[in-house]
């Protein structure tokens, strides 16, 4: 396969065309669990009585699947991609890539066959035991040293901002990780937190909202700032504003966790604190979207040919919907309301699948053919169907949570004249199960888009030329 | 020092740094090497070559 590779022979694409695979191929795995889970809160009988079919076990399972299988792959696929061709310069080492590679997959079938059986630290999307939390750091470790190596032994004086979002990233997810898992192990699969009572949940969502923040947020914008330029075929906005985002996203995000606590034994203050924080996170999240689509202000035609670029470009509005969304719900009055219902669920998808996922898609379809040294995707048309199905997707998915969200907060918190609740919790249940017919739907057509993308890469990968040229051809005539 | 004396410090010292960052961002200084680093997305391309070596010096 390498020697078909003529295109910057210098850099190390191999490991980057298994990561590029791996997050179509994880991305699918995790978004149909999904869409078993959604259908499993619609019919129930289809947790077919066994126990590691149930909601409870499988839940998990998809989030860290989609999260740090999907996501965590195209992170690495991306950042190793992107640290080279902007450093100008090799992998700092194809030794330690390739235990990247490997470790993390391992990590992942760990997760597939440890969550189904239960075994879980209950600690939510830091669920893996012990055992497997030390393997993730030694990976993590191998990660930012072949990162940082790559960045330290460049061969052009400046760090690309793509680097320094990737890097903030890399290093601080260690940090969360580390500290949030401490445990005191008991056995091989079981182990207690060294934090308690709400010191331990202050731990964990200070790690829960950074995995969003860094994670999600921070790499996946490293990933932006390199790719929608790129396929806008543009320098970004302004270089200036990009590096003020860098700093005061970093800066920033780290205080918002509080904001999952809201009324609960958490010290009022650091409430307090977590929701101011949140609110101010609106500006920097703001002024990263604004700089990623004005990238495209005088080129906005492209728009209408190019659907990879129509998927970032829409990544970013989902992700300045949602970046709007989140400071309003830390608000402690719509928490009151949000809290708890089917409206966080909306929301984290409007992020998860509007922003997180269709950045990664665009970034893949752009990543297939320069890899594979393809002239450019199997089929452009199959690309346009892919994007059209993701976004009626979420939008029926996060509409559906909405209405579900506020229905459910609105009859839960609705009190009687004496003082009785009005509606009991089986009737907000029933009122909300239209919704998730909806929500199955909208999930069953971005399951269907990325059935779609895999068939379209793998055309790509294994088409030859010939092939193409006669699509090409194809195309041009219809 | 009680939280309220060392938050007040915490933020006026952020909120210096946040300007800080700002000044220097979009100073007139930073101008030359922003604008070098903002091309290096394109500065690997075979086609670009004798620009990414004009930028490289």
């Amino acid at each position: 396969m390498s020697d078909a590779i003529q295109v910057h022979p210098e850099y190390n694409y191999k490991v980057v065309r298994q990561f590029a695979v791996m997050t179509v191929v994880w991305g699918i795995i995790g978004m149909a669990i999904g869409v078993f889970i959604a259908a499993q809160l619609y019919w129930p009988a289809l947790n077919f009585d066994t126990p590691w079919l149930t909601f409870s076990r499988l839940r998990p399972l998809h989030t860290n699947a989609v999260i740090f299988a999907f996501g965590g792959c195209a992170l690495m696929a991306t950042s190793f991609y992107v640290v080279q061709r902007t450093s100008q310069v090799r992998l700092f080492s194809d030794k330690l890539a390739a235990f990247v590679f490997w470790g993390w997959q391992l990590v992942i079938v760990m997760a597939v066959i440890t969550l189904p059986m239960g075994l879980t630290s209950t600690k939510e999307y830091a669920e893996l035991e012990w055992p497997i939390d030390i393997l993730i750091a030694l990976v993590w470790v191998a990660y930012m040293i072949t990162f940082f190596g790559t960045m330290i032994i460049r061969k052009v004086s400046h760090i690309y901002v793509a680097n320094w979002f990737f890097g903030g990233f890399i290093l601080t997810v260690l940090v969360l990780h580390v500290a949030n898992s401490m445990v005191v192990p008991v056995s091989l699969f079981k182990s207690y937190s060294i934090y308690a009572g709400s010191v331990d949940a202050m731990m964990q969502w200070w790690y829960g909202h950074n995995a969003v923040g860094f994670f999600l947020t921070a790499g996946f914008l490293g990933m932006m700032y390199y790719f929608v330029p790129k396929q806008a075929g543009r320098p970004v906005y302004s270089y200036r504003l990009s590096v003020v985002h860098f700093w005061a996203l970093i800066s920033l995000y780290i205080w918002a966790g509080p904001h999952h606590l809201h009324y609960t034994a958490l010290p009022d203050w650091t409430q307090s604190l977590g929701m101011a924080m949140s609110i101010i996170l609106f500006v920097p999240s703001w002024g990263g979207m604004i700089n990623g689509i004005m990238t495209l202000s005088g080129a906005w035609h492209k728009l209408r040919t190019d659907p990879i670029l129509r998927f970032l470009v829409v990544s970013l509005s989902f992700y300045g919907m949602s970046t709007f969304e989140g400071p309003m719900m830390a608000i402690k009055t719509v928490n009151a309301l949000s809290h708890y219902t089917d409206w966080t669920v909306g929301h984290v998808h409007s992020g998860a699948l509007g922003w997180v996922a269709m950045v990664s898609i665009g970034a893949i379809y752009h990543l297939i053919p320069v890899l594979f040294n393809r002239e450019r995707m199997y089929s452009i048309y199959l690309i346009n169907v892919h994007f059209w199905l993701a976004t009626i997707g979420v939008v029926l998915y996060i509409v559906a949570m909405w209405m579900s969200g506020v229905l459910q907060g609105l009859m839960w918190r609705a009190i009687n004249a004496d003082g009785t609740l009005t509606y009991s919790f089986v009737e907000s249940l029933e009122a909300s199960k239209p919704f998730y017919l909806v929500r199955f739907i909208g999930g069953v057509l971005v399951v269907t888009g990325m059935l779609i993308m895999a068939y379209n890469c793998y055309r790509t990968i294994k088409g030859h030329t010939s092939r193409e040229v006669l699509d090409d051809t194809e195309l041009k005539a219809a | 020092m009680d939280y309220a004396v060392s938050g007040s410090i915490f933020t006026v010292l952020v909120f210096v740094c946040f300007i800080g960052v700002v000044l220097w961002a979009y100073s007139k200084k930073s101008k030359k090497r922003f604008d070098e680093a903002q091309n290096l997305i394109f500065a690997d391309e075979p086609q670009t070559n004798k620009q990414e070596s004009k930028l490289d010096e």
